[in-house]
């Protein structure tokens, strides 16, 4: 914890806030315009990286570790994520031979 | 503590034993896993205690959510028992998920660092995204996990973003520790915590499925395997709602000026999209779906009043509108499965053929709909009269009680289906005599708190 925060110092903290602001908001245009559902997924992980660095910076500015510690479990729950969620999509490839999140549309009133 | 240790354990041995060539074994073995666990729960009773570097902490706060959650699993379990006969069914994998999923759900009762609270909704929502797709090639389950995976993964960035921006401005993850630094944040710092309360508010608003984060809550429920529907709109609820109170409690009750005016737009907005979606409805399935979200309004209301009667009204709440869905669902499950009909008139003529079925689902509809000796009335009755005591709101209650009052239309159509409308060609529904005792079991437990509400209501 010595050397790292000086290096990521650098740089105000105002312009890791920006950055994982814009990177975040991409994300959740992303999730909300975007119909392949693979891009859709790529755009959630986009959100979470966004977390993960403002995490460093804010931990790295306060030399806290907790923040730092967050960011691992916020790695080892996407990745559960991700075999859960790739799993879903591929399940239903095999039955619509698509990944478009409109074509299914079988629940309705 | 013991609790989620015992359950992890006893998941991983379900699995195991999913490898034996009899399934019959597993229903009870998951029951008693059950049991046990509510029994060593309740040791926990009036003796405090905070584990991992005090991230969590087990008071009666949380050992009461946690019975009441092990108390519907238990409850919703036996009417898995079809899948007995079906020998491509993965029961041993279902099992262990529920008890999984249950894990999670005691983390986020229980949780005293925001670290606990995100651990705790993924465990429990990753395990139910698996259950909503649980039925491989129906399209329709395949659709609600897909929604259910995307929107989940989608409003977690938002709560993880909203508890960053909370770091940031108090520099700290511990929910006490958070309401007590927040006074002394400049003009800056104000502003990044505003905003973070106001995604993490957004992320938790989803998980509970109050409006406008409502929208996947129908497909999904719909979608899902009926057993699993139960799972998601009892347990999966009832530790949303106590999370939420928990966090504003401990963390943000310094701010209560600032989400006070948020909460009450989402309740009010909640109360109306259930109660009005619900009486449009054709499907039974779907309108036990919007009635779920019209519950989380109600139970959104007692948070709102946020006085020493809150927590009390949440946990018999929660409880009588958990048992009484259970009821709901158990039947719905047994009767569109053999009918193959999910909407009102599959529930045709029920009266004649099956009369306890039919009663056990009058006793739950009119719990649900706040029948008086029932248990949903009292529910009803200490929501408002929190709500009442706390804020004099009384413009808030009268919206409740009218949407209450359409509430009893939509519940009712299944009463008239089940009594009024002839069966026609419809067979008697087949039932053992272990679920049947179950249901029965609910409906005296709903009965009897609609008579001695004190029961549960005076526990914390």
């Amino acid at each position: 914890m010595n050397q790292i925060p000086e290096v990521i110092r650098t740089i105000p903290l105002n312009y890791y806030l920006f950055f994982s602001t814009a990177l975040f908001a991409i994300g959740v245009i992303g999730v909300l315009t975007r119909r392949n559902a693979i891009v859709v997924f790529m755009c959630v992980e986009l959100m979470l990286n966004a977390v993960n660095l403002l995490l460093t910076a804010f931990a790295s500015y306060r030399a806290d570790a907790n923040g730092q510690v967050f960011v691992f479990f916020i790695m080892a729950v996407a990745a559960a994520e991700v075999c859960v969620g790739l799993a879903i999509i591929v399940m239903t490839y095999r039955n619509i031979r698509s990944t478009d999140v409109q074509l299914l549309n079988y629940l309705k009133w | 503590m013991t609790s989620i240790i015992l359950l992890s354990v006893f998941g991983i041995a379900n699995l195991f034993i999913g490898f034996l060539k009899s399934k019959r074994i597993l229903l009870p073995l998951a029951l008693l896993f059950l049991v046990v666990v509510f029994g060593v729960n309740l040791i926990g009773w009036n003796n405090t205690q905070t584990y991992f570097n005090n991230m969590l902490t087990i008071d009666n706060y949380a050992v009461a959510f946690t019975g009441i959650m092990t108390l519907s699993t238990l409850l919703i379990l036996p009417f898995s028992q079809h899948y007995l006969q079906e020998d491509d069914q993965n029961l041993a994998e279902f099992y262990s998920l529920l008890l999984f999923a249950l894990v999670g759900a005691i983390m986020m009762v229980s949780y005293e660092n925001m670290l606990m609270l995100f651990v705790g909704i993924e465990i429990l929502s990753i395990a139910m995204y698996i259950l909503a797709g649980s039925d491989k090639r129906s399209l329709r389950s395949n659709e609600a996990a897909l929604k259910y995976f995307l929107m989940g993964a989608f409003f977690t960035g938002i709560l993880l973003f909203g508890i960053v921006l909370i770091y940031g401005a108090t520099g700290t993850f511990n929910v006490t520790e958070i309401g007590t630094t927040q006074a002394m944040n400049d003009g800056v710092m104000n502003t990044m915590f505003v905003l973070g309360l106001l995604l993490v508010v957004i992320g938790i608003s989803f998980k509970i499925s109050a409006a406008p984060f409502h929208f996947w809550t129908p497909d999904v429920y719909e979608g899902t395997p009926t057993l699993f529907t139960s799972f998601m709109s009892t347990v999966v609820k009832t530790a949303g709602v106590a999370a939420f109170y928990k966090l504003m409690v401990a963390a943000f009750a310094a701010s209560y000026a600032t989400w006070f005016p948020t909460l009450i737009a989402i309740t009010v907005l909640t109360l109306v999209v259930g109660n009005i979606g619900a009486v449009v409805q054709r499907s039974a399935k779907r309108m036990l779906a919007y009635s779920s979200i019209s519950h989380a309004g109600y139970l959104l209301m007692s948070l709102i009043a946020f006085n020493e009667r809150s927590d009390s009204s949440i946990l018999f709440y929660s409880f009588a509108y958990s048992i009484a869905t259970v009821a709901a669902f158990g039947v719905m499950k047994l009767v569109s499965d053999q009918r193959g009909d999910e909407t009102f008139e599959g529930f045709a003529g029920l009266g004649k053929t099956n009369p306890l079925l039919a009663f056990a689902m009058t006793v739950s509809m009119c719990s649900l709909a706040g029948i008086p000796l029932t248990a949903g009335f009292f529910g009803k009755f200490f929501v408002f009269a929190a709500v009442v005591e706390a804020s004099g709101l009384m413009w808030l209650v009268v919206v409740a009680v009218l949407m209450a009052a359409v509430g009893i239309y939509y519940y009712f159509k299944v009463v008239v289906a089940m009594y009024m409308h002839p069966a026609g060609n419809y067979e008697k529904v087949q039932v053992n005599s272990f679920t049947t005792f179950m249901l029965m079991l609910i409906s005296a437990l709903t009965i009897l708190l609609g008579i001695a509400p004190a029961l549960v209501s005076d526990l914390i």
